[in-house]
């Protein structure tokens, strides 16, 4: 299997501070992979630097090609998809108008229609409140909304920044199932950052887990899983 | 009641103006977090490029439609040359930046046209409108522009995909950047769009206070007071705050002993103080609240 996303060597800076020291890791396409760790141990400062959204050294290659010097929004266009910590939804625009705002780049506007049906279908929440203000769902469903509108881009690669946040163990299981079913059935290769170890271990099938800023643990998600002493000494449950 | 219903009328006609400056203050407020103090001074430059156009023989309406485009490749030109660069700078440099674009416009205003006070053309005519001696047709005439603006504008937000990207690099600029959306165009396209609704208000003012450097200046202090009254997170309080600044306006100049026409500004300014302290959102504009 070839690499996806091969990054060697990635340093991130907030200002003096460094965050990042050295990252290296691989996604296989059509994987879904996790990144665990402890707050404040860089998993979220990996996803921005992915997307050119703080400042970094280093190199990042999507299908071969470097991803340096490129913006934001143009990483984005090659298909990569990212879901923010907090959602970052449109709170202020309709359901709709956010799932439209995520094919926003496409141009097949036929497409778009259908996929936003076909997010209705994974998301029938979203469908009821399809115009109402983002801004008033609750939190499991704007989490929905999030995933859908990443998906909108229909991208190659999606990344997500703990998706778990602020859900309940209920609602986070539904989420990690449509997750897995979209990594399955429409070939996304997904990445997600978690701190809940044990449910996202049960979802991957790949694992990293990151301390200070530097990988200190990679393998299968299931090995890591039944692997007691990493499990105590990173994972702590 | 006729004295009323015609103050009224011509409260609505000058507030359509009003309106356009608001919206125009809230467009780049929106965008940038920053009242552009500028934005009069260039709606007068706008109006005295047509002045020229006609000058040189361009029809009105050809006059008109040729300064809409060339105010938005300006107002387009500006943000890339002096507020891009200024984008991550502390809110006083930002403020000086305004400043100096307000000075550097008035003076090559009046460097190049003189400050003497210059006739304006309407083409609506000043007769009395379908008749009726309450408003005059070049009043009827700014309230239509305004109001087919306001539709039109309405429209490319709503249904749009430009507007809506634009609406959403205004409301969460990191999201719009995580959908794909090249958000330092999106505010270089709302300053565009800024400097050519404040030409069509430069435009249809000039000949009710005449054409000069300094027509705008009074102008834009009830456009402030329209944006700070409705709002300045919301284009729609805008419009709304601009009619009734107008109507408020005429009517305490007509009513309110002793204000008449010297101490209508003081009024405006009033009542940005007063909305700044009793409502400071506005009538329209949403509280900023973070939800953690």
């Amino acid at each position: 299997m070839t690499a996806m996303l091969n990054v060697k060597d990635l340093r991130a800076y907030y200002g003096q501070v460094q965050a990042l020291h050295g990252l290296e890791f691989a996604l296989n396409e059509g994987s879904l992979t996790t990144l665990l760790g402890a707050n404040g141990a860089g998993k979220t400062t990996t996803l921005r630097a992915i997307c050119n959204m703080v400042r970094s050294t280093g190199a990042i290659e999507f299908d071969g090609a470097p991803l340096t010097g490129r913006s934001t929004e143009n990483i984005v266009r090659l298909g990569i998809a990212h879901v923010p910590q907090g959602r970052g939804t449109f709170t202020t625009m309709t359901v709709e108008e956010n799932l439209q705002l995520g094919a926003i780049t496409r141009k097949d506007k036929a497409g778009v229609v259908s996929d936003i049906e076909r997010m209705y279908d994974h998301f029938p929440v979203l469908k009821e409140r399809h115009t109402q203000q983002a801004g008033t769902l609750s939190g499991g469903e704007q989490q929905m909304l999030a995933v859908a509108r990443a998906l909108m881009l229909r991208p190659r690669l999606m990344l997500l920044d703990e998706p778990s946040f602020g859900l309940a163990p209920l609602i986070v299981r539904d989420l990690f199932k449509i997750l897995g079913k979209i990594n399955r059935e429409d070939k996304v290769t997904i990445l997600v950052v978690e701190q809940n170890a044990q449910l996202a271990l049960e979802l991957a099938d790949q694992a990293y887990v990151i301390e200070t800023g530097r990988i200190v643990m990679s393998g299968n998600a299931k090995e890591i899983a039944n692997n007691e002493d990493v499990r105590k000494s990173y994972l702590g449950y | 009641m006729e004295l009323f219903i015609n103050q009224v009328l011509a409260g609505i006609a000058t507030g359509a103006i009003y309106a356009c400056m608001a919206l125009a203050v809230v467009m780049i407020y929106q965008a940038i977090d920053h009242l552009n103090f500028a934005q009069g001074e260039m709606a007068m430059f706008s109006t005295f490029i047509s002045w020229q156009l006609m000058q040189w023989g361009v029809p009105y309406w050809w006059a008109f439609l040729l300064t809409l485009a060339l105010s938005f490749a300006g107002g387009i030109a500006i943000e890339r040359l002096l507020f891009r660069p200024l984008a991550k700078a502390p809110i006083l440099t930002n403020v000086a930046g305004f400043i100096a674009l307000f000075a550097i416009i008035n003076s090559v205003a009046g460097l190049t046209w003189d400050f003497t006070i210059k006739q304006y053309p309407t083409p609506f005519g000043s007769s009395p409108f379908l008749g009726s001696q309450l408003i005059s047709t070049h009043q009827a005439g700014m309230i239509g522009v305004t109001v087919g603006l306001l539709i039109l504008l309405y429209l490319f937000f709503q249904f749009t995909r430009i507007g809506l990207a634009m609406r959403a690099a205004a409301s969460v600029p990191e999201s719009a950047r995580l959908v794909g959306i090249n958000t330092s165009w999106m505010i270089a396209l709302g300053w565009g769009m800024a400097a050519a609704i404040g030409s069509i208000a430069g435009m249809l003012i000039a000949p009710v206070v005449f054409l000069e450097p300094n027509m705008m200046g009074g102008v834009l202090i009830y456009g402030f007071a329209a944006a700070v009254l409705g709002g300045l997170t919301s284009p729609l309080g805008a419009v709304v705050g601009g009619f009734l600044v107008g109507v408020f306006e005429n009517l305490a100049g007509t009513y309110i002993p002793g204000v008449g026409n010297e101490l209508k500004l003081p009024i405006a300014l009033a009542l940005i103080i007063t909305v700044l302290v009793v409502k400071p959102a506005g009538l329209f504009g949403r509280p900023i609240v973070k939800r953690v």
